[in-house]
C-alpha cells in the first residue's frame, strides 16, 4: 500500500488497538485461569479482547474515509471486497462440513483471519490485474 | 479511458511524480489514469483539465465519442 498520510494514521492506530488487545487478552486469560473474574462480570472480561478487534474494523473504516487519494482508496475497497468474499465464502463452506461432522468445531473468531487472509488474495488481485498491490 | 495526459506531461518535462505532487496524489494514481486503468473521479478530472488549461474532453477521449468514430 502507497505510505499515504491517511495510512500512516491507520497503521499507528493498528498499533495502539493491537497493543491494547494482547493487554486485554492478558488480563482475561488470566483472570478466567486463577478464577479472579467475579461472576457478575465474567461476560465483560470475556468481550474485553475483542473490543480493540472492532476498533481495528473502526479504523480501517476511518482510513477510507480519510483517504484522500481516491485510486488508492479503489485498491483497498477491492481488497476489502475480495476479503468479504473469501471470509464469507470460508465460513459457509466450513459450517456445511461441521453440520456433516467433517470437520471439528472452529471459534468463530478465526472468521477474522479468513478476512485479513482474504485481504491478501484482494492485494494479489489488485497487482495482477492493476499492477498495483495494495497492503 | 483513453487520455493525452501522458503527452501533456511529457510537453512540460514532468515526471509522473512531478505531476502526482502538483495534483496531491500518489505516482501510482497518476500511472493508472495514464495507462487507462483508473478512470478519476469527475473532480480529479477537473483538477487535471485546470492544472494543464485544458478542457477536460481536450485530456480525456469520451468513450462514447471513440466508439461512435469506429462506427
Amino acid at each position: 500500500m502507497m505510505r499515504t498520510p491517511a495510512w500512516k494514521r491507520y497503521n499507528m492506530r493498528v498499533v495502539w488497538l493491537s497493543l491494547l488487545y494482547a493487554t486485554f487478552l492478558i488480563a482475561a486469560v488470566y483472570g478466567f485461569k486463577h478464577q479472579l473474574v467475579p461472576t457478575g462480570m465474567k461476560y465483560l472480561v470475556a468481550i474485553l479482547p475483542a473490543l480493540p478487534i472492532i476498533g481495528i474494523f473502526g479504523a480501517m473504516g476511518r482510513y477510507l474515509v480519510e483517504e484522500q487519494d481516491e485510486y488508492v482508496r479503489m485498491l483497498m475497497v477491492r481488497q476489502m471486497l475480495w476479503a468479504s468474499g473469501f471470509a464469507l465464502s470460508v465460513a459457509t463452506i466450513w459450517g456445511f462440513l461441521e453440520n456433516f461432522d467433517l470437520v471439528g468445531h472452529a471459534d468463530g473468531y478465526y472468521i477474522v483471519i479468513a478476512w485479513y487472509f482474504g485481504l491478501g488474495i484482494g492485494g494479489l488481485f489488485n497487482k495482477l490485474t492493476l499492477g498495483d498491490g495494495g497492503c | 479511458m483513453e487520455n493525452r495526459l501522458r503527452i501533456l506531461r511529457a510537453e512540460r518535462a514532468w515526471s509522473q511524480q512531478d505531476l502526482a505532487e502538483r495534483l496531491e496524489v500518489s505516482r501510482q494514481s497518476v500511472n493508472a489514469i495514464e495507462t487507462g486503468k483508473y478512470d478519476p473521479s469527475l473532480p480529479l478530472a477537473f483538477r487535471i483539465a485546470e492544472l494543464f488549461d485544458r478542457p477536460i474532453e481536450e485530456i480525456f477521449v469520451s468513450p462514447s465519442r471513440r466508439s461512435s468514430k469506429a462506427i
